[in-house]
């Protein structure tokens, strides 16, 4: 393994992608460097992919929003000759520890979600033109965007081939993208997915797998046509300027990691780690143009890419520590101020794309598989948008006054707007909603309380917190529940917790995580797949899987 | 009628295979078959399709005396389906499933492979007579021009005996298989043929002999190697191919070794002691040594590529599976199984070209290709021979297998002849001095005059030592009516 995985790159450092700028259109073309590959031992042939390509998709997705609000749709192509993507990379899979595999599907996931984020909330669509085979994740990555295009050439072809070439199952959304969004035929979807080679041409139009086939000659032409038809629905403002996304600055020692606004102290032994997240240390800019001239600097967009790292971070690189602690510090009106000057300027490009980053950084949080816990103590600023992390923790305790010998006043939580519906979970509710799911007149209350400092035991009344507590019973009880955290069984709590988090309606999304955990997570452990004489393993070698006829 | 060794003509398609009792197929290929004799009409031979040309036509598989000749209309030759005798007892010979009985139904599991592998050598066969339909115009003599279209039926025999094998064993999808064969087009910016060499012009005579020799000679690889398939009609359908591939590698071979006598010829009487004064030796009207080396080094490398990347996960799968064996797999001595074995494969490392075993499974490619190469050695040989016969100090050679290559190890490196590892910069100054230039192209064509009276040759190319079927020098191998 390598030593630590960076989620941070650019443009200028990519090894896999290209971007490519024309006015409202953007190119965003994969052209796979085989010999780049994230890990030792395998290569990273016809346009397949590990986690270190997917880094650079992901940067790239997210600097098409940020740095390019003129980009009104991206055509998703490959740079390759007669292949769109293969997909995963199948040695990089047989290579790797389960664990690495779950948070490989599990951040490829996120970033084809993103994809599909940008498209509807951003105005900004996506093209997917495919040429050559797009199979497995290659195809995964095409069902992401809005619109796919495939040359009828007689050699392109879309395919899952998952089954019947790897006995496991798509990794990306595939299965439920293709009955759910584009509400293929469950027949034709089972014909579909066990045809290795796939399906082209007309067929493929039919089963609507594809929007259109289309000739070579008109191909150029077709996928032009097509990107500018969607550009003239985007609301993305023509001729504004992008900002930049400078690096993230970083310490990292053994024990922490520290940027501007994040911190994070690991207890090795203890298994956990506290996240200290640092509130606002002035105003808000005077207006959405200061907003733009800040940049990267604009506390809620360096706090959520920080805090986004640093959950990656976490999630690939500690894969022991078991709990994390969110604690903040700052003053809860800097906060809300924040909140309100992105609510008044929510129309603007700027701001919307800060909002909906801190949806998907809050979603991160959601499908991390640690246990979360929130610490509400004195001096703490979990106030609107903060108040979510505490929200997307499976426990939260407040202190009850102060402890002694510290004269700040009481921990407070304060509600905004923001907390009703502006970062939804993956099941489109917020998390308000999914709390009280089952108690409506308690998302009332807690609407009325909107910009109440509430302390610990009104907090605990409104149900905002799981447990309030005094100075007494305070070191006691935390301690108490994060010994009893740690003794537990790490598998059977990611299991505990992924089941208790999103109550309510299955969305495409939901399906798409849950079904990964309760299916694909369980294929890959079995031996028909991951054991010494299945599919994964002796795939490429030319010999048989050896499979356990049992239906399980 | 079932299966006899006999050619069963009283129906519309020619067979050994008891077309006539096997109603489904019969009207399947039925059906197939204008739209086989319209593409042949479009895409066959340009503007002889009226002449009677003097043609072999298969009446029999049993190894002597399985043809006979006689003059016939293009359109109206008897394509037939032929399949070599069926073997009692015949097994699987290799992989996973050595020892069992040889398949004579698809075996479910194989099913979307084979249909692969069949496709894909069925797609070759209709490629080359695209490739080749304008050179009958050109052509040096009758006698050339009849061997050109004895191919040309041939490899559109050969497109009936994949379409075969689709529609008797792939069921629906087969036919929409055998659909895809016809609509494809050699070149075609839309439908291409699958494979890269077949997608290259074929633009004069000189290049469908160097076609004949070295691409057909992959066909022919392929063949043998499909021909020890598990499956038992496939092996038996290419078992009978091979007879007639046979003849292309003579047409290839025969072909540039009298372009190769006619050029040594014509320096000797003029006096030209040095085959490299390459103007000297284009003015006498026959092609310079340097540029048929060019010439073979292009279509040597292009067919290279036909043999796919050396280590591959698909030949691993289709020898292990058993439907795709080794170059005379049974004359082999091992286990035929290769789990344990290895196999040197060349590759392309920190700038060189190394020998690195790898799993000889997965090898099967490259060793194909190796077997291959000896192969094109030997005829290379004999041309060498017709050089040294006629005293011109000149050698042919095979170049590198690292040379001009598009797939496989060395698709992004670029080679000389010799295997030496050049920058881009160096290759594009050096490359016309490799493969052939605009200007050698121009050359050439303008020597492409037809000849056609009876018993004569263009000027760049000896007559052969025999004709066809033993025919006296001045038969008129094609009576030419043109349309």
């Amino acid at each position: 393994m390598a030593e630590r995985i960076d989620f941070q790159t650019e443009p200028a450092r990519y090894r896999h992608w290209k971007l490519k700028f024309d006015g409202e259109v953007a190119e965003l073309v994969m052209d796979v460097d085989e010999n780049a590959g994230l890990f030792d031992g395998y290569q990273l042939k016809l346009n397949s992919y590990d986690l270190g390509v997917d880094i650079e998709l992901n940067d790239a997705i997210q600097r098409l929003r940020f740095e390019h609000p003129e980009v009104k749709v991206v055509v998703l192509k490959s740079g390759k000759d007669r292949v769109f993507c293969a997909g995963a990379n199948i040695r990089m899979l047989a290579g790797s520890t389960h664990t690495h595999k779950v948070n490989f599907c599990k951040f490829t996931n996120e970033t084809r979600n993103s994809m599909e984020d940008a498209s509807r909330h951003s105005g900004q669509k996506y093209i997917c033109a495919v040429r050559g085979t797009a199979a497995g994740g290659g195809y995964e990555l095409a069902l992401a965007t809005d619109h796919i295009i495939l040359a009828d050439d007689g050699n392109s072809t879309v395919a899952l081939p998952e089954l019947p070439l790897l006995a496991v199952l798509p990794g990306t959304g595939g299965l439920t993208r293709v009955t759910d969004k584009r509400k293929v035929r469950r027949d034709l979807a089972d014909a579909f997915c066990t045809i290795e080679e796939g399906v082209k041409g007309a067929r493929a139009v039919k089963w609507r797998l594809v929007d259109q086939v289309v000739a070579n000659s008109k191909f150029e032409q077709t996928v032009k046509d097509t990107a500018k038809k969607l550009a003239a629905q985007s609301d993305r403002p023509s001729g504004a300027a992008g900002i930049r996304l400078t690096p993230i600055e970083r310490k990292l020692d053994d024990k922490s990691v520290s940027y501007s606004c994040v911190r994070i102290d690991i207890e090795r032994d203890a298994r956990r780690a506290t996240i200290t997240i640092q509130g606002p240390a002035a105003a808000p800019p005077a207006s959405a143009e200061a907003m733009v001239a800040e940049g990267a600097a604009f506390w809620p967009l360096r706090l959520a890419r920080e805090l986004d790292d640093a959950i990656l971070h976490l999630r690939l690189n500690e894969p022991e520590i078991g709990v994390l602690i969110f604690k903040s510090q700052g003053e809860p009106a800097q906060v809300l101020a924040f909140d309100a000057f992105l609510e008044a300027n929510k129309t603007h490009w700027l701001a919307r794309e800060v909002l909906h980053y801190w949806k998907r950084a809050l979603k991160r949080i959601d499908l991390t598989s640690r246990s979360l816990v929130a610490l509400i103590e004195p001096g703490s600023c979990f106030a609107g948008t903060l108040a979510e992390i505490i929200f997307a923790c499976d426990r939260s305790f407040m202190l009850i006054g102060s402890f002694q010998g510290d004269n700040r006043v009481p921990a407070t939580i304060t509600l905004s707007p923001a907390n009703f519906g502006t970062y939804t979970m993956s099941n489109d509710l917020s998390r308000l909603a999914t709390r009280f799911l089952g108690e409506p007149e308690s998302l009332e209350k807690a609407k009325a309380g909107i910009g109440k400092p509430l302390e610990a035991e009104a907090s605990e009344e409104l149900g905002l917190v799981t447990t309030a507590l005094d100075y007494i019973d305070w070191d006691d009880e935390v301690r108490i529940f994060l010994e009893e955290r740690a003794s537990f069984s790490a598998d059977g709590l990611t299991g505990m917790e992924a089941n208790l988090r999103f109550a309510g309606p299955e969305t495409m999304e939901t399906k798409i995580f849950g079904r990964l955990t309760a299916w694909q997570n369980w294929i890959f452990q079995r031996p028909n797949a991951a054991g010494a004489e299945g599919a994964l393993k002796r795939y490429g070698t030319g010999v048989k899987a050896n499979f356990n006829p049992e239906r399980v | 009628m079932p299966e006899t060794t006999n050619v069963d003509y009283s129906t519309k398609i020619p067979n050994n295979v008891g077309l006539t009792d096997d109603q489904r197929v019969l009207k399947a290929l039925e059906q197939w078959h204008p739209g086989y004799i319209d593409w042949w009409m479009t895409m066959g031979p340009e503007g002889f399709q009226t002449s009677d040309v003097y043609l072999r036509t298969a009446v029999s598989i049993d190894p002597k005396g399985w043809a006979k000749f006689d003059y016939v209309k293009m359109p109206e030759y008897r394509w037939g389906i032929l399949l070599a005798p069926r073997q009692e007892d015949r097994q699987v010979n290799f992989g996973v499933h050595k020892g069992e009985k040889a398949w004579q139904e698809v075996p479910g599991e194989y099913r979307a492979m084979l249909r692969r592998l069949i496709v894909i050598q069925g797609d070759t066969e209709p490629a080359s007579v695209e490739q080749q339909r304008h050179l009958g115009k050109t052509a040096p003599s009758l006698y050339d021009m009849r061997n050109l279209f004895q191919v040309n039926v041939e490899e559109g025999r050969h497109l009936w005996a994949m379409v075969y094998l689709l529609q008797k064993y792939f069921g629906k999808d087969g036919r929409e298989e055998a659909e895809g064969l016809l609509q494809r087009r050699s070149g075609d910016a839309d439908k291409p043929r699958m494979l890269g060499a077949f997608n290259e012009a074929t633009p004069d005579w000189l290049s469908f002999f160097m076609f004949t020799f070295f691409t057909d000679r992959d066909g022919k690889m392929q063949l043998e190697s499909l021909a020890q398939s598990g499956f038992d009609p496939l092996s038996r359908t290419c078992r009978f191919m091979l007879t007639e591939e046979a003849h292309h590698m003579f047409v290839g071979e025969t072909g540039v070794g009298r372009t190769i006598e006619r050029t040594c010829q014509a320096m000797k009487e003029a006096g030209i002691e040095d085959p490299y004064d390459i103007a000297a030796v284009r003015k006498l009207g026959v092609i310079d040594l340097p540029t048929i080396q060019k010439k073979a080094n292009l279509h040597f490398s292009l067919s290279l590529d036909l043999f796919g990347s050396e280590v591959s996960t698909n030949a691993a799968n289709y020898y292990n599976s058993g439907l795709k064996g080794r170059f005379q797999e049974t004359r082999i001595e091992d286990d035929h199984e290769l789990t344990k074995a290895s196999y040197p494969v060349s590759k392309l490392v920190d700038g060189q070209v190394k020998m690195i075993d790898e799993p000889a499974l997965t090898a099967i490619n490259m060793r194909l290709r190796d077997d291959y190469v000896a192969d094109c050695a030997k005829g290379v040989d004999r041309w060498n021979k017709v050089i040294e016969k006629a005293g011109v100090n000149f050698r042919l050679k095979l170049p590198h297998v690292a040379f001009h290559r598009h797939i496989g190890e060395f698709q992004n490196a670029k080679a000389t002849p010799e295997g030496q590892i050049l920058s881009d910069a160096e290759w594009s100054k050096k490359k016309d001095q490799w493969i052939p230039s605009t200007s050698d192209g121009d050359f050439i064509a303008s020597l492409m005059t037809p000849c056609w009276e009876r018993g004569k040759f263009a000027p760049w190319i000896s007559a052969p030592k025999v004709g066809i079927d033993n025919k006296a020098g001045d038969f008129e191998y094609v009576k030419i009516h043109q349309a």
